[in-house]
């Protein structure tokens, strides 16, 4: 009887070329790594340093105003309570930490990945080069991420924005793609009747018509940077992920659900605030105090 | 020179349209091409000419080509043969940066859907396609307020498109293509999503801003009734080809085959046609010189009044014979382009034939009840 081997250690072919290309890239982009390096680091530490600048009472007033004007009395009470959770949990800093990354991550994932879903909605040869990648790195585990970017980065802050970068960027372009995409024909004809050229077209009819499902993109992929940071601890990334992971390694059932509690607080906050960003909003500021004040007189 | 000139005109739709139009191009049968290349013809072989300041009603069911017809009056669709001359330039020779100067200030579009932009307000709509023609934003807002305030729309400027009702979104868009000052208007189906009131009122708007500054508007309809109110002319189409192009009068008194006449078949004759078309020459005309001498004249056997006319056969009054002149003012006229059902009312009332006459009151002819039961008994 044969026996199976217990682990698989070293890889087949294809994972040979990839070995190569990735040792290419080490011995001949050196420069370009480290360029990569120091834009993303000062990004990060910059948000990180942003973020922490206020005390922490103020942050949390900010998010609950801004949680009653753009969503709901009943979001901003969440968020006031659960912002102060997470402080007499201890998480503060951590929490801060993450979504330092978070920001980070998202706002290079839609500087590159609103232009390229802008030209794949434009140009069918691009959408077929580019759907193709957005498949495998959507389906692609997200940990295999993590060891190319530890061999380009190191440990640390920027190999943990590389990888969230590269997992959370497909949702907003084939979102952006689509919302270009499915305009109305009537909106169109409209625009070119009128005399549009091709970028007037773009910017006054198709983006303006696109906007909510640009902006259901746009909140898919921070949430998906949020949920990457967390793995991306396995990688130094640091935050609320660390917090976790040190849960796991010492089996300490409390701290891993203290740390995911924070988590979830965080999702749900981002979730609703960014969804909320795509729409005007409903209500005025005045109006949403008299239902905050309704929240404790019935 | 007509303002909108159609020659030859084919449109094809199908799997290679573009071998089909070379084809076509090179001078090919058109039915062995459409066969060969699996093609359908939207439009074929179209020969329109639109003069400067008629309603142009292009007439046809859905599918008959009418809308593709005017998609290639400014290229929004480009034609798989023939030409098209706005203004006297050719749209196909045209290069991209040319056609849009075209668009942006010879003619513009009013759609069926209303084609607003949302998160624009009305004003904002309206003004689009000034901003799209770089005119600066004071300026643009100023004739956009002015083009709403045309259409009745002037209270509701910083709504936006889903806070209006239908007929109000259409008043936008049509604002929006006003507001550029165009010669020429496209309307596509621009009233058939509307309900039937409402549609009747952006009818009268229509002939209202046509009497303040006539322009060519060249109009898509399914609805007969709708085209034979607006239209200066009528094309009808059916299966992509025109099957006459005429007055809505022509059409229905002069049907060029079996097919126009099914069309017309249920229209009320009475509000097609004209008095001045059915008039006949007055029995009795004498000039205004001579009235005196019928003071004396027994009664006339015939109708029994002459219609009396100055030196440039102006309609100057009624002498009934043996009796006394009855000046114009006091007798019922008709002028012409009145309908026949706007003239029962007039004519019942009256006993002798009603003059018919011309706007700057030449007598045309005389109408009596006999001859309009006549006429309509015919049409």
């Amino acid at each position: 009887m044969s026996t199976m081997p217990l682990a698989i250690t070293a890889a087949g072919p294809v994972g040979d070329a990839v070995d190569q290309l990735v040792s290419w890239l080490l011995t001949h982009g050196p420069a370009l790594f480290s360029l990569i390096q120091g834009l993303v680091q000062g990004l990060a530490s910059f948000f990180e340093a942003l973020l922490a600048a206020p005390p922490a009472w103020m942050l949390a007033l900010l998010v609950t105003v801004l949680g009653l004007w753009r969503v709901s009395a009943g979001f901003a009470l969440f968020s006031l309570l659960g912002l102060n959770l997470v402080l007499f949990m201890g998480l503060w800093e951590p929490m801060i930490a993450t979504l330092a990354l978070v920001v980070t991550a998202s706002l290079l994932a839609l500087l590159i990945g609103l232009p390229i879903g802008v030209l794949a909605a434009r140009q069918r040869t691009i959408w077929s080069l580019v759907r193709p990648v957005l498949d495998l790195m959507q389906t692609m585990p997200a940990f295999v991420y993590l060891i190319p970017a530890v061999m380009f980065f190191s440990t640390g802050q920027v190999p943990s924005v590389i990888a969230t970068l590269i997992f959370s960027m497909p949702p907003v372009v084939r979102l952006t793609v689509l919302g270009i995409r499915e305009v109305p024909a009537d909106r169109l004809e409209a625009g070119l009747s009128f005399g549009c050229s091709p970028s007037q077209l773009l910017w006054k009819v198709q983006l303006p018509s696109a906007l909510p499902t640009l902006m259901a993109g746009v909140n898919q992929t921070i949430m998906l940077s949020l949920s990457m940071v967390v793995i991306a601890s396995m990688i130094g990334g640091g935050g609320l992920g660390d917090v976790v992971l040190r849960g796991i390694q010492q089996l300490n059932v409390g701290l891993g659900f203290e740390g995911g509690l924070a988590v979830v607080i965080l999702a749900v906050i981002l979730d609703r605030l960014t969804q909320s960003l795509a729409t005007p909003p409903v209500k005025g500021l005045t109006e949403r105090w008299r239902d905050w004040r309704r929240l404790w007189s019935d | 020179m007509p303002q909108i000139e159609i020659s030859g005109l084919w449109k094809l739709f199908g799997r290679q349209p573009k071998l089909a139009s070379d084809a076509l191009k090179a001078g090919a049968d058109p039915e062995q091409v459409q066969e060969r290349y699996g093609c359908r013809a939207a439009v074929r072989e179209v020969d329109l000419s639109i003069e400067a300041g008629e309603i142009f009603v292009v007439m046809g069911l859905s599918g008959s080509g009418k809308s593709t017809l005017l998609r290639m009056l400014n290229g929004l669709i480009s034609p798989s043969a023939g030409k098209v001359i706005v203004e006297g330039q050719q749209l196909s020779a045209l290069r991209p940066a040319q056609l849009r100067q075209l668009r942006r200030n010879t003619m513009a579009m009013v759609f069926q859907s209303f084609a607003l932009l949302p998160g624009r307000s009305a004003l904002e709509n309206a003004a689009f396609g000034l901003e799209v023609g770089g005119v600066p934003r004071a300026q643009r807002l100023e004739r956009a307020r002015s083009a709403l305030e045309r259409v009745g729309l002037g209270g509701d400027l910083n709504k936006r498109p889903e806070e209006l009702s239908g007929g109000m979104q259409q008043r936008v868009g049509l604002a929006r293509a006003l507001a550029l000052n165009p010669p020429i208007l496209l309307m596509d189906e621009a009233f058939s999503a509307l309900d039937p009131l409402i549609r009747r009122e952006m009818q009268d708007l229509l002939l209202d801003l046509q009497r303040d500054q006539r322009r060519t508007v060249v109009f898509i309809s399914h609805d007969l009734d709708e085209a034979i109110r607006l239209g200066d002319r009528i094309a009808l189409m059916q299966d992509g080809s025109v099957l006459q192009c005429g007055s809505s009068r022509e059409l229905l008194c002069h049907p060029a085959n079996e097919r126009v006449r099914h069309f017309f078949r249920d229209v009320d004759a009475s509000s097609v046609l004209s008095v001045d078309a059915i008039a006949v020459t007055a029995p009795w005309m004498v000039q205004q010189r001579d009235v005196d001498k019928l003071r004396d004249q027994p009664p006339h056997a015939g109708t029994g009044v002459a219609y009396v006319l100055d030196e440039t056969q102006r309609f100057c009054g009624l002498m009934p014979a043996g009796g006394s002149f009855i000046p114009a003012e006091k007798v019922e006229q008709l002028t012409a382009g009145t309908s026949l059902k706007e003239a029962m009312e007039p004519i019942a009332r009256t006993a002798h034939p009603v003059p018919v006459v011309s706007a700057d009151g030449q007598l045309l002819g005389v109408l009596s009840s006999r001859q309009l039961l006549q006429a309509m008994v015919m049409a």
